[in-house]
């Protein structure tokens, strides 16, 4: 079985993340750029499947800029076996249809039988492009999986919906992603990091996919971008026993009860 | 003005679900607003003065055997079929689980341009439909337009909620043809148990939130003594949600539910900037916390540094004292 795992470089969460307030995409040199988390549960689900069943293959993949073949040797030193990325000049600005397409051209050319993916990264957080590859591909998706379990021919898992918990189950090659609570990433150990290093890194352009950008990488146009201006602290009292009380008046005083 | 689709969500039993409102009034503000509602054979006459209630000019009515059986599948159909039809400048969708993998499927196959997250839309002045998105935690405010059409819309839960005016609505009923092929099937459908009777942490006034630092789950019923107290929601850290002190659709942060209540309440809670993306919009912030240095209090307009233990059930019994 093969499995490509759908990775991304993203503006670390630990700080506080910057947009350009002219173009508003993202500020990559306001914030050091790590792998997204959702991205390495979703390696480390794969990964447990192929720890439990020999003959399983696990692809690493990405597309973005040059800077991020470091989330694709993470992922290799964490366990997966190849790794591709799709670099190109034309995808600057790519939003999330290019985005989409260009996924699932890659993830075609490499061959799978199914493709994991976080359920929404934490910076764009639209969480579609799952759904936009499924469907470019013709494809069914699992979305938003806790849970997962892989048989030789179908994929199923568990998802919590607004209405409760489904269960939902699909024939292979499918497309799933997952969320937090699906599994805690493993940490590369030494031993990974050094062969990581002989492990396949594949760089591919669009023309290698045969995909052509139409109207640059976007579809979608910035209008205006504005900024909230920051939350300043306000009044902080060391309890002597009464400040439940000095709360309880701040709460009326200002009208919250 | 053109047509707006807003698709209406379901629950098992086919009945409307809270976010049809939201998505009835964002298709209101861009132009004629037709809910598109799939249901089983039969189901869906009960919904339509409800949908008009709503504010629905229009109910397209699609029947399907497939609605509940498989993910996706049924939706997507609708909404060609209603868009072949009614030629929308817009399709607004809850981002939901299960309406982002209708939205993303629909977006592929109408080429219709993807507006994600947004928490208010607007018609520009060249009749545009126009999406604002709230950018990290609510730091920035971007305002954005797609080039080509329909213009595919998911728009946050909870983010609108002022209703559009009631309408008398018009109805068409279609039956829908789904090629089952390798779609998603249901297998199982666990409701979730029924509410605690408190506000849903969505669009709630109140909310109260508690962390790693309430320390067990069963010290966590502090968090819904103070939450019942003050009639707010419950919410929690995504720590507190990892031990298991309460279920995830609690989790309040980056990934977990955004919310912009008037007053928030944050118990032993450190205030990660992750925790913070979900809140920090809130009117009034109050952190109680013993660690005088948590970040936290950076956010809060009214901090005490002190143990919650202590704390909370004084600050109970002082509204309690009040409200008598
Ligand atoms: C990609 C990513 C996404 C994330 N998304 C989210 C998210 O959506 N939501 C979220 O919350 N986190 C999120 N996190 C995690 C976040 O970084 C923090 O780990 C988490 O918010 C910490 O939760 P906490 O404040 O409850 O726990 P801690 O940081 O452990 O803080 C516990 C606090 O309780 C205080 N305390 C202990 N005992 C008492 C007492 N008796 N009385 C008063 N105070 C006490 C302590 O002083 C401490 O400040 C995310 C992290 C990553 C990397």
């Amino acid at each position: 079985m093969k499995i490509i795992v759908l990775v991304k470089q993203v503006p670390d969460t630990e700080e506080e993340r910057r947009l350009d307030p002219v173009t508003g995409l993202l500020d990559r040199g306001a914030n050091e750029c790590v792998a997204d988390e959702i991205n390495e549960r979703a390696l480390e689900v794969a990964l447990r499947h192929r720890d439990a069943n020999k003959g399983t293959e696990v692809v690493a993949l990405t597309v973005g800029p040059a800077s991020a073949t470091a989330v694709l040797r993470k992922a290799l030193s964490m366990g997966a076996d190849s790794a591709v990325h799709v670099v190109d000049d034309l995808l600057e600005g790519a939003d999330i249809a290019a985005t989409a397409r260009v996924l699932a051209a890659a993830v075609q050319q490499a061959g799978f039988d199914l493709v994991v993916t976080g359920n929404e990264s934490t910076d764009g957080r639209g969480g579609v492009v799952p759904a936009m590859v499924a469907e470019h591909l013709g494809l069914p998706l699992l979305s938003s999986l806790n849970t997962m379990e892989i048989t030789p021919e179908r994929v199923a898992g568990e998802a919590t919906v607004e209405a409760g918990n489904l269960t939902v189950s699909a024939l292979l090659p499918a497309i799933v992603s997952v969320t937090e609570r699906s599994a805690e990433a493993r940490f590369p150990n030494f031993k990974g990091i050094l062969t990581a290093k002989r492990k396949p890194l594949a760089t591919l352009s669009l023309e290698d996919l045969g995909v052509i950008p139409h109207g640059g990488g976007a579809n979608s146009t910035v209008l205006t971008v504005s900024e909230r201006p920051a939350r300043t602290a306000g009044k902080k009292i060391v309890d002597d026993g009464t400040a439940a009380k000095d709360l309880a008046d701040f709460l009326v005083a200002s009208r919250l009860i | 003005m053109t047509n707006v689709l807003a698709l209406i969500e379901t629950s098992a039993s086919g009945a409307i679900t809270g976010s049809a409102a939201g998505l009835i009034a964002a298709a209101s503000k861009l132009g004629v607003p037709v809910a598109v509602v799939v249901t089983q054979q039969g189901e869906g006459a009960a919904a339509v003065s409800e949908l008009g209630n709503l504010g629905a000019q229009h109910v397209y009515l699609a029947e399907s055997p497939e609605v509940g059986r498989l993910m996706a599948a049924a939706q997507v159909e609708a909404l060609m079929s209603a868009a072949r039809e009614l030629d929308p400048s817009a399709v607004i969708l809850a981002n939901s689980v299960e309406s982002r993998e209708i939205a993303g499927r629909f977006a592929v196959r109408s080429g219709g341009g993807l507006l994600v997250d947004v928490v208010d839309v607007r018609t520009a002045q060249d009749g545009s439909a126009v999406g604002v998105h709230s950018i990290f935690g609510g730091t920035y405010t971007v305002e954005a337009t797609v080039q080509s059409g329909p213009t595919v819309i998911t728009l946050r839960q909870g983010a609108l909620n002022e209703p559009a005016a009631s309408k008398v609505p018009s109805t068409t009923t279609v039956s829908l043809a789904v090629a089952a092929g390798n779609a998603t099937t249901i297998t199982m459908v666990q409701p979730v148990s029924s509410g605690s009777g408190r506000p849903a942490l969505r669009g709630a006034a109140a909310v109260v939130s508690g962390g790693r630092g309430l320390g067990s789950k069963q010290n966590f019923v502090l968090v819904e003594q103070l939450a019942d107290a003050l009639g707010a929601a419950v919410g929690a850290s995504r720590a507190a949600v990892d031990a298991g002190y309460i279920e995830q659709n609690s989790q309040v942060g980056q990934t977990g539910i955004t919310v912009s209540p008037q007053l928030y309440v944050a118990l032993g809670i450190s205030g990660a900037i992750q925790h913070r993306a979900g809140m920090q919009t809130a009117k009034t912030i109050v952190a109680i916390n013993k660690d005088e240095d948590a970040p936290i209090f950076e956010v809060a307009d009214f901090g005490i540094v002190g143990d919650v233990f202590t704390v909370v059930p004084q600050l109970i019994e002082a509204l309690q004292a009040r409200s008598n």
